[in-house]
């Protein structure tokens, strides 16, 4: 064989031509992902701006939601939003930990793969799916058997009693949490999976080597070490329970007020938009629905933000010790 | 009780708990599933694919619907997938270590955990507003604009795991940049690529808050993109939500056809992922 190549050069300033194309195109792509975010924020500042021009910083402080009226204030969509991702969290938090710990120190080798794929696919039921199971089938369970025991039991307590009175609706706020608990279970737990695992043996064999039990070598060695990368998973599932709509508008009532109690029915700022964006009629309406799109976007942004910084740092960190 | 009782009845205790919540987890999978087959099953007949979406107290099936999400899962798909893949491209070749790879890949996991409600207030805004009516064609865009930070996140990934010796015998053959990601690259990583694609599609196929106020739904058999199309999910929420009985339960069956669809889809992805990690695939 003796071929010999020359790169002719009309053939090669085609080959540059598409060089150029081929790049062009894919950094157009990957401009045109910031230009979408840029998008989102000038549309939604766009679009809530005659809410905010109308009622100003007081569309944040006031509870009072009237469409006959024409008078909007955003505090009980965002009082829910934040009381149920908050109880998510309580109730989510310990159950992806306990995962986690289970996936990486106790689990079998062949009991590892099935059981994580199994929690991921929590992950994947979608979440109108999680909204009819929690109103048929959840809420009836808690309406009868958990929420009546809440009110014997914790309702006559003298400060904390008032989050449990009145009576079991079945849908709530708390309902909500729960199911929102479920969801952020499998988000949780899969980042906390991950960070564990990116725990060096030696540390923790120099923990078994001083000869700490194995609950011992993760809270005092693998916890400590992974408290990045937990809080920006946890971080994580709070920015996907702010903004967890089908779910939510399934149990939480879509009532527009602030009740002490949990047990009551309440409403967040994406049941608020899922429930009333389609039948809003005028303008102020359309527009404060936006402005709650708005607050929303800005809440999740930060926690998002915050949590792939950390997720990220945590990265450096993981490939500067390697 | 001496002290080395008391560490060996916690350690005992936390592993113990760690157990329980994995079995917590578990449950609730079974629970949904079993929920979903038990009452959806009851409703599954030939009808639920030959015939369209009912009045109510009427007899009818989910037709029009599957119909409808198919078509926007695949436009959205289409339209994402390739704009996605190339963004990706641009951070595992051309821009790997560039000052703008960096914040793309930082907005872009933001994009890929907003919530996908204010995705359709943005698509209203953007098309429907416009158009002066809902579309199924703003749905497709909005299922685009969600699966597009996916295809970008597991393309990079994935482009990121072909070997450095491919790619430069490639160079030192001659072949430019985008010759050696086309013929070298790509194939390659093929697997990977459909993977995040696969991912990508059961992602949006479950998707319901953006298309409320894009697509909407309708109730009749609809072709036409330039119009409100029905589409499972909202067909769900409208129908589960209803006191109709017959709504009700073909709301369950819709809901069975679309988990199981997803999970199909979501265990096929994994299966492709394992298979080339343990070198089955090439």
């Amino acid at each position: 064989m003796n071929t010999v190549v020359a790169i002719e050069p009309r053939h090669a300033a085609g080959q540059r031509l598409r060089e150029r194309i081929f790049q062009g195109a894919t950094l157009a792509a990957a401009v045109l992902v910031l230009l979408l975010l840029g998008g989102v924020a000038v549309s939604l500042a766009v679009g809530s701006w005659p809410a905010f021009a109308r009622f100003g910083v007081s569309f944040l402080t006031r509870e009072v939601w009237n469409p006959v009226t024409d008078q909007f204030g955003a505090l009980a969509p965002v009082y829910g939003t934040l009381v149920t991702s908050f109880l998510a969290l309580l109730l989510g938090i310990p159950v992806s930990f306990g995962i986690a710990i289970f996936l990486t120190e106790l689990a079998p080798v062949w009991l590892k793969r099935p059981v994580g794929v199994a929690i991921e696919l929590l992950a994947a039921v979608p979440s109108i799916i999680y909204g009819i199971w929690g109103l048929f089938v959840l809420a009836p369970i808690l309406q009868r058997h958990v929420q009546p025991w809440l009110i014997a039991v914790l309702g006559p307590l003298p400060v904390a009693g008032r989050l449990f009175q009145g009576p079991p609706f079945g849908i709530g706020i708390l309902t909500a949490s729960f199911v929102l608990a479920i969801m952020v279970i499998p988000f949780i737990s899969a980042v906390m999976r991950d960070v564990f695992e990116t725990v060096p043996d030696v540390l923790k064999e120099s923990g078994y080597g001083l000869g700490a039990t194995t609950w011992e070598v993760i809270w005092q060695v693998v916890v400590p070490y992974a408290r990045t990368g937990i809080i920006g998973g946890v971080m994580l599932g709070l920015g996907r329970a702010l903004g967890e709509t089908m779910a939510v508008t399934f149990v939480i009532g879509n009532a527009h007020r602030i009740g002490s109690s949990l047990l009551a029915p309440g409403t967040t700022i994406s049941a608020t938009i899922a429930n009333e964006f389609t039948e809003a009629v005028g303008d102020l309406y359309t527009s404060s629905l936006v402005a709650l799109g708005a607050l929303l976007f800005v809440i999740t942004f930060a926690v998002i933000a915050a949590a792939r910084y950390m997720l990220m740092r945590l990265e450096r960190r993981a490939l500067s010790s390697l | 009780m001496n002290r080395r009782t008391l560490r060996k009845l916690t350690n005992a205790l936390a592993l113990g708990l760690s157990g329980i919540a994995t079995a917590i987890g578990l449950f609730f999978l079974g629970a949904i599933l079993w929920t979903l087959v038990s009452r959806g099953l009851a409703g599954m007949s030939w009808q639920v694919f030959s015939a369209m979406t009912p009045p109510p107290g009427g007899s009818g099936g989910l037709l029009n619907a599957i119909y409808g999400s198919v078509v926007m899962t695949v436009i959205g798909i289409l339209i994402g997938g390739p704009v996605g893949m190339l963004a990706g491209t641009y951070l595992a070749e051309y821009g790997r270590t560039s000052r703008l790879s960096a914040v793309v890949r930082f907005v872009n996991d933001v994009l890929l955990s907003a919530p996908s409600i204010i995705i359709g207030l943005f698509v209203y805004e953007l098309l429907v507003i416009r158009m002066g009516h809902f579309s199924a064609l703003a749905g497709a865009v909005a299922l685009a604009i969600i699966a597009m930070p996916v295809t970008v996140r597991t393309t990079e990934d994935m482009l990121n795991l072909v070997p450095q010796g491919m790619k430069d015998a490639s160079t030192a053959m001659g072949a430019y940049h985008w010759r050696t990601i086309t013929s070298v690259i790509y194939p390659a990583a093929r697997s990977g690529i459909v993977t995040g694609l696969l991912l990508a599609v059961a992602r949006i196929s479950g998707e319901t808050a953006p298309l409320l106020f894009t697509a909407l739904n309708n109730q009749f058999w609809s072709g036409n993109l330039n119009a409100p199309m029905a589409n499972l999910p909202v067909v769900i929420f409208q129908f589960a939500l209803s006191p109709y009985p017959n709504w009700q339960k073909l709301a369950w069956t819709g809901a069975l056809i679309i988990t199981f669809s997803i999970l199909v889809l979501s265990i096929s992805a994994r299966v492709v992922v394992s298979s080339l990690n343990t070198g089955g695939d090439r």
